[in-house]
């Protein structure tokens, strides 16, 4: 448990989690919202992960962006031991190595599209995070709507901005949180089309979806099931 | 996140909120106008008080006839002091200029058509000089003129004012009491106290207000001039074991007259006005407090509102000391702007007081400093708390928050 660095059997692993648990405590009783959950995700997978409201997929997300800790088990992303990290470290890896799309975009309302996708980068000191921003909107395609304020664009522009935003620090991973949750299918279906092109071009994505449709877009499948993993194949479908 | 973007964004979220920007910086403004202004009345009481006071001089021991008692049988209190222990005091004790001795009691003048009622105070040639008195024309009654008792007046300008509006007074002859006393000079206004009019009195040669005016033996005061006033001490020393031997009072027994000294009094009067200053000073203060107050409330309002903002800030890399920056510079700089519009409305305030009230008001860059000071810390202090609360949201939660 106390070393920092796995040792890896490929260099292209990306996460690897071992007996992940997350046991809530509400008043005395004991919720157990993921138990035991083991995988490995390698550089550039497109994965999906599935399951009826209360099988623990939000959990996981949470786990895997850092946004908590786990109540046993290991989690490694690229070598490291998150668990080993503290709060600021933590804060550095979601800025630097996470990026997050939510259902809701979770834009802020006040600022531009271009200071919304800058935001990390402020957070994270980068140098000319103009440029850089820029760059991701247009990566998004949204170039010409970068002085916009989010209520001033579609719902499908909202979370492209959301999407430029996520990949402005080129993460090691992106976490999407049922991206079209909010959007109609054609809608939904563009914002696919974009993660799909960001994951032709190297990006490690993983999606959380109940819609059958959005999981089939990419390529691995774990399911979940009462807090455990139920499941976890190709998607044949696109692979053969 | 450097601090410039910090600041940028802590401006921008106030912009959003003008109208509640503004009434909770006017909290501040209030708080620290109120501060300024109340010490700036504070102030000029103070100084002109004081100057008002030093015109009297500072380096002045006054001795004043006391109760003399023998054998438990009280004698008249005011009688114990004559016009020789005054040229005594001159002649024997060291380390003064002079020494004059004074009489004094209200009097009715008349001039032509005009009366009015005045303190007439018999001295002796020194005491102009020692009491600060310069006159504005004429002269001051010479030594003969004392010697033989003359009716001869120096007047104030209170005096001048009230019975010679259209005329040069010098050469005319008014009547105090019923008896014609000429005017030879007239001395330079002080301006008044508020319980006092230094200008409204006249002064005649303490002899002639002795034998011919108050019909009295005994003098009121005896006022001696200190040449320098490290020596105030020393003087009033031996001008006590001086007279006590004058006087004939043996050991033990209490003295018939009392020395004081100007400067003691001076000081009192300066340290009440300041405990007036500060009164002043800290009921404003209480308002700053208020102000303060009114920040917290609206920054926790602002922290609940915008839980969501603070869950997006810390999924995507804000350290919790960042989270916190930023609320703390938000309220910082309402008390910041509230402090800076509160200065000049505090400014505005204490020359209005001025012109309108004819008070004299003193802004100190102290006093600017001190409120501005205290309203940025009253930002930091009422501050930490919210952005604290804010820094320690769980972002999982504050995510999920509508």
């Amino acid at each position: 448990m106390g070393q920092l660095y796995l040792n890896l059997s490929s260099e292209s692993v990306m996460i690897e989690v071992k007996e992940l648990s997350k046991t809530y405590q509400l008043g005395k009783v004991d919720v157990h919202a993921m138990v035991d959950v083991t995988f490995r995700i390698d550089a550039g997978e497109f994965v999906a992960v599935m399951g009826p409201s209360g099988s623990g997929k939000s959990t996981l997300m949470n786990l895997l962006g850092c946004l908590d800790l786990p109540s046993s088990g290991s989690y490694f992303l690229e070598k490291f031991d998150i668990r080993s990290l503290s709060p600021n470290q933590l804060a550095e890896v979601r800025n630097k190595r996470i990026g997050f799309v939510f259902q809701n975009f979770n834009l802020l309302p006040r600022a531009s599209a271009l200071e919304n996708v800058e935001l990390p980068l402020l957070y994270g000191r980068i140098q000319n995070s103009h440029q850089i921003a820029r760059d991701s909107l247009e990566r998004v395609g949204l170039a010409d709507r970068a002085m916009h304020r989010p209520n001033e664009l579609s719902g499908g522009e909202r979370q492209r901005v959301a999407i430029a935003r996520a990949i402005v620090n080129n993460p090691a991973i992106v976490l999407a949180d049922e991206p079209t949750g909010n959007l109609d299918t054609r809608t939904g279906d563009e914002i696919m089309n974009v993660f799909s092109s960001l994951n032709d071009e190297g990006a490690t994505i993983i999606l959380v979806t109940h819609e059958r449709d959005v999981a089939s877009r990419a390529r691995r499948i774990i399911q979940m099931k009462d807090g455990r993993m139920h499941q976890d194949i190709l998607n044949e479908g696109l692979i053969a | 996140m450097l601090i410039y973007d910090l600041f940028k964004m802590a401006l921008r979220s106030l912009i959003a909120n003008t109208m509640r920007t503004f009434l909770t910086a006017l909290g501040m403004i209030i708080g620290v106008a109120s501060v300024i202004s109340m010490i700036s009345i504070g102030e000029g009481a103070r100084q002109q008080t004081l100057s008002t006071i030093s015109k009297f001089g500072t380096n002045i021991i006054t001795v004043k006839p006391g109760r003399k008692k023998t054998r438990h049988v009280s004698s008249d209190s005011v009688q114990t002091l004559l016009l020789s222990d005054a040229d005594a005091i001159e002649e024997h004790v060291s380390l003064i200029i002079g020494a004059a001795a004074q009489v004094y009691r209200p009097a009715q003048l008349k001039f032509g058509n005009k009366n009015t009622n005045t303190t007439v105070r018999g001295t002796g040639r020194k005491y102009a000089k020692l009491a600060n008195f310069t006159l504005d024309s004429g002269r001051y009654f010479t030594k003969e003129e004392i010697i033989s008792a003359r009716r001869v007046a120096v007047i104030g300008a209170t005096v001048v004012k009230n019975l010679f509006p259209d005329i040069n007074p010098i050469g005319q002859e008014l009547k105090v009491d019923g008896n014609n006393y000429l005017v030879i000079g007239i001395t330079e206004a002080k301006g008044a106290l508020s319980w006092y009019d230094p200008d409204d009195q006249i002064f005649i040669p303490v002899t002639t207000a002795q034998k011919r005016l108050f019909g009295m033996s005994y003098v009121q005061s005896i006022d001696i001039q200190a040449d320098k006033i490290e020596d105030l001490e020393q003087i009033k020393k031996e001008i006590d074991t001086f007279l006590r031997i004058r006087h004939g009072i043996r050991e033990g027994e209490e003295s018939d007259f009392h020395v004081q000294n100007s400067s003691q009094w001076l000081n009192s009067w300066g340290d009440a006005a300041k405990t007036f200053t500060y009164l002043l000073g800290g009921i404003a203060g209480i308002s700053l407090l208020v102000g303060g107050i009114g920040i917290m409330n609206i920054m926790l309002v602002s922290i609940t509102e915008r839980t969501r903002e603070i869950g997006i800030r810390i999924a995507i890399g804000a350290k919790k000391s960042e989270i916190m920056e930023q609320f703390l510079i938000e309220s910082v700089l309402i008390s910041f702007i509230g402090g800076g519009i509160g200065i000049m409305l505090g400014i505005l305030i204490s020359r209005t007081v001025s012109e309108i009230g004819g008070w004299e008001t003193i802004v100190s860059t102290q006093s600017i400093l001190l409120a501005f000071g205290f309203s940025v810390a009253v930002g930091i202090f009422f501050g930490f708390y919210p952005a604290r609360k804010a820094a320690n949201l769980n972002p999982i939660d504050a995510l999920r928050y509508e």
